[in-house]
């Protein structure tokens, strides 16, 4: 890969009828977003806009809402209020697999993994949506299928060295170390070359080497495949090094948002954290 | 051993995808493949070839249609005799009724019967999950067992239950030796199974393992899981159909409801939790096993004289199965097919192994 | 008019009081079910074991009561083979295979069962009362009334050792979360036995009572699948539901056969229940008693 696939300064972009940037530049646009289970209110009217092409990452205390919020934004939950929407389209009423073809990628906190399955075939499955060829190709094989499985195998086989897992190509993932089953998942996320990725905890449980292994990783993969990050970490030191913006839940609600500077001195933020009353 | 597998990795992403990867695997199967054609016709007795061959090789098909569904989508079936049931009188129908059909067209319709049924029956596995869905199938073995015994439409409203298949042909040639049926059959299992190992390497046996794995995460990757579990329902019940078609017209010559009750559907599970969930292969292996099995247990109390009845070596043979079944869930969820591989490790990099 | 509503309500109560025999097989399943997190395909199986080796006992020249007192070891020791050899090696397996691995067990007990015992029918009879009598003008069997009563003593039995013994708070205790009960001290292996062991008393409780009814014989195997479509439709964790749930598919196997089953050709019990049970449960997925999960990612 050369250089010129690094991406230059952001230019200043275009005045557009709205004098709102935040909303002109967001990929995804939270607005006012609530979530409840029967009587349990998990979200409450929260804002957010992810600009495209920035990490940006959600923190808070344990049962804040950050992963319900993941889930709202990729479709396996539906707001109970709000509007998300991705590309300036409405998207909280999409399907899964509809937000999947559009671009949105997800990783998972306890590992969705297809176990029994190699770490290539894994991969292939995060570019089945750009599998095309029919039933009775398949069944034929040569031609036109094995030429698609040859281009998408090469093109996995990408994502294979960026991730350096070409000592692993072959193996069952479900026997594989946890911290390389995590960048397994992180690879098919990243296969499908989605626009959006989110990330739920990519590096828990990992020694302070595959941190900072994976987040070296995950900055690669932003800069230089282009794709926007949402990550939920609890790692705070990685998160300042490694985020652009910051948001910070506590309790369903969105307690600060900002640079990491600007979060480290929030007054309502520390509190939160260690718990002192608001 | 045999040969080294040092260097032989594969060198492009071409090599990878072949269906047996290395050189020297692929001779044996050459080898394989043409003893199958030339040398066993030639040298197998009819017996061997009508009482074991054939009805070994149909049943791979069933159990091949079963590991799709089960093996590779991960939906448990306790219907499969169903599902040849619908293959064997839909065959029969057309052959009885419309002779002007092919009869090899025949096979294949009373396939897409079974795997309408298939879907038909599969319809619940998008609500329900694992044993669910295994009573609902269940319930099909018993509605089609019903059917066809009480509905004598199905069998053109015989007087006896149990019908004779008429003498039928093939390109012309009448099919009536053991040799003839052994051709047949033979063309009829390389198709299938290359049909099936194709689809198993390609996009669609990759979804149905997806699903298998893992549910959500298969919706996340954009796939359609309703759609992909009903199609492994109809390419599996298209499977078992054209085996149970297969099954009464080339085998038994007979057709009555009683050859697909619900022990076919137990001992085709049998086979492939013994050959290997989730393997083309063991699908074979399964089968030789379960249809082996008897055949030597009776040959062993024979030879040794035991004073064993016929009821107690069939009992024994429901336990040696059940317990041979609780052995591969338990210990070698790959079946015998596992086993091989790691056979075959050790013979190719043996004498290196030793002491290991 | 008069009499099609009186025949009816024969039909009815004839059917219900079948629904009670599932009923029994059911509350087995639902036990083991609870307990172990295994969907015992093998209950079937166990009805006709124990009833088969009651009968072989009593063959001895045994009174009836006596060998149904000695039966009851025999399931203690199933109820032990099958803990060490089967359930602590599944500790880890998928749903699927431990059902797939019941499925091994009932061929297993089929086979000892035929082999031991052969596969004759064996007439069982233990003094249940078989004359009938008249409700207003209604008949109704003294032996299905006394099953029913047989198996409302069995609930009741079952109830009162769950709810107030040392044992049953731990079995209720692992139903309820595998793991939070482990952490306080409760033995997995234990709790599987002894609950596999009561499953077994049910089951040859209900083999004595089918026996009565049908006779000893293999073909009790499948009738006692039956119990499927009633835990399906009952939900596969709820004591309630099993009963409920017998009930509902006996009456209604009953009516549907009576009533529609000559338009259909007859014999339609072998699959009337299971599709009531599917169709209810595309309705309502989690069975009539059944508990809904919220599914969490």
């Amino acid at each position: 890969m050369n250089a010129s696939e690094f991406p230059t300064p952001p230019l200043p972009t275009p005045p557009l009828p709205t004098n709102d940037a935040s909303i002109r530049q967001a990929l995804v646009a939270v607005q006012g977003v609530s979530l409840s289970f029967g009587g349990n209110t998990v979200l409450s009217n929260v804002d957010l806009n992810v600009r495209s092409g920035e990490i940006y990452s959600i923190i808070g205390p344990n049962g804040a809402g950050k992963t319900s919020l993941l889930n709202c934004i990729n479709g396996f939950y539906k707001p109970t209020a709000g509007r998300i929407s991705f590309d300036d389209k409405d998207m909280s009423r999409l399907s899964v697999s509809r937000l999947a073809r559009m671009g949105v990628a997800r990783t998972f906190q306890n590992l969705a993994l297809f176990r029994d399955l190699s770490t290539i075939d894994n991969l292939l499955l995060g570019r089945n949506l750009m599998m095309k060829t029919s039933f009775a190709q398949a069944a034929w094989y040569w031609g036109a299928t094995r030429n698609e499985e040859l281009n998408h195998r090469a093109a996995v086989e990408e994502t294979v060295h960026l991730l350096q897992l070409a000592g692993v190509r072959d193996a069952t993932v479900g026997r594989l170390s946890y911290g390389t089953q995590k960048r397994i998942e992180f690879g098919r996320a990243l296969a499908s070359r989605p626009k959006l990725i989110l990330l739920d905890e990519p590096m828990a449980g990992m020694t302070q080497v595959e941190k900072s292994e994976m987040s070296a990783f995950i900055r690669t993969a932003n800069k230089l495949l282009d794709v926007t990050v949402i990550l939920i970490e609890h790692d705070v030191g990685i998160i300042m090094d490694l985020s652009d913006r910051i948001a910070v839940l506590d309790r369903g609600v969105k307690i600060a948002e900002g640079s990491p500077r600007q979060i480290s001195t929030d007054e309502s933020v520390i509190a939160a954290y260690l718990g002192t009353d608001h | 051993m045999l040969y080294r597998i040092a260097r032989r990795l594969p060198s492009s992403h071409s090599d990878s995808l072949r269906i047996i990867a290395r050189k020297e695997d692929r001779a044996i199967a050459l080898v394989a493949g043409l003893f199958i054609l030339l040398v066993v016709p030639a040298i197998a007795g009819d017996y061997v070839l009508s009482a074991l061959l054939i009805p070994f090789l149909i049943l791979s098909i069933a159990a091949i249609g079963l590991n799709l569904v089960m093996g590779y989508a991960g939906q448990a079936s306790l219907g499969t005799g169903g599902f040849m049931a619908v293959g064997a009188y839909t065959s029969y129908k057309l052959a009885t009724n419309i002779p002007e059909i092919p009869i090899v067209l025949d096979f294949f319709l009373g396939g897409l019967a079974a795997a309408l049924a298939g879907i038909l029956f599969g319809l619940p596995s998008l609500r329900l999950k694992a044993f669910y869905l295994a009573i609902s199938t269940l319930a099909f073995q018993f509605f089609a067992e019903w059917l066809f015994s009480k509905v004598s439409w199905f069998w053109n409203d015989n007087a006896s239950g149990v019908v004779s298949i008429p003498a039928f042909d093939v390109l012309g040639i009448t099919i009536e030796g053991p040799r003839q049926s052994y051709y047949l059959v033979c063309a009829i299992v390389a198709i299938m199974t290359l049909a099936a190992v194709n689809l198993m390497r390609s996009h669609v046996g990759r979804r149905w393992m997806a699903i298998r794995d893992n549910e959500t995460a298969a919706r996340l990757m954009g796939i359609s899981v309703p759609a992909a579990k009903l199609q492994a329902f109809a390419i599996s019940s298209f499977y078992c159909g054209v085996a149970g078609a297969l099954w009464s017209f080339v085998y038994l010559k007979t057709l009555g409801v009683s050859s697909y009750s619900i022990d076919i559907s137990f001992k085709i599970i049998f086979m492939i939790v013994i050959g290997g969930m989730g393997t083309i292969l063991g699908s074979f292996i399964g089968a030789a096993f379960v249809l082996l099995m008897p055949v030597v247990l009776n040959a062993v109390t024979v030879a040794l004289s035991l004073p064993i009845d016929t009821g107690s070596v069939s009992s024994l043979e429901q336990i040696f199965f059940g317990v041979l079944v609780i052995y591969f869930v338990l210990v070698e969820p790959r079946g015998i097919m596992h086993l091989l591989g790691k056979l075959h490790k050790k013979l190719v990099s043996w004498p290196l192994n030793i002491g290991r | 008019m008069f009499e099609d509503f009186q025949f009816f309500v024969e039909v009815l109560i004839s059917g219900l009081l079948t629904g009670i025999l599932y009923s029994l097989v059911a509350i087995g399943f639902v036990l083991i079910y609870k307990a172990s997190n295994v969907f015992n395909f093998a209950q079937g199986a166990m009805v006709l074991f124990a009833a088969t080796t009651l009968v072989g006992i009593s063959g001895f020249g045994l009174n009836i009561w006596f060998s149904a007192l000695l039966t009851i070891p025999v399931m203690a020791l199933l109820a032990y083979l099958v803990e060490i050899l089967i359930l602590r090696r599944m500790v880890n397996s998928t749903p699927i295979s431990m059902f797939m691995a019941t499925i091994g067990l009932s061929f297993v007990l089929l086979g000892l069962t035929q082999l031991i015992w052969g596969s004759g029918v064996h007439l069982l009879e233990f003094g249940l009362p078989s004359g009938q009598f008249i409700v207003g003008d209604v008949f109704i069997n003294q032996f299905d009334l006394s099953v029913a009563a047989i198996c409302a003593i069995l609930v009741a039995g079952l109830v009162i050792f769950f709810q107030h013994t040392k044992v049953g708070l731990s079995l209720r205790a692992v139903a309820e979360d595998h793991q939070a009960a482990v952490s306080v001290g409760v033995s997995l292996s234990k709790v599987w036995v002894i609950v596999w062991f009561i499953a077994g008393i049910v089951c040859l409780v209900t083999g004595m009572v089918w026996g009565a009814k049908l006779g000893v014989q293999p073909a009790l195997n499948l009738i006692a699948l039956k119990a499927l479509p009633v835990i399906v439709l009952g939900g596969l964790t709820s004591i309630p539901g099993a009963i409920v749930g017998g009930l509902i598919i006996g009456a209604s196997e009953k009516l549907f056969e009576v009533f529609l089953g000559s338009a259909f050709g007859g014999a339609t019990e072998s699959w009337v229940p299971y599709v009531v049970a599917i169709l209810f449960l595309l309705v309502k997925p989690s069975g009539l008693f059944g508990s809904t999960q919220i599914g969490r990612i």
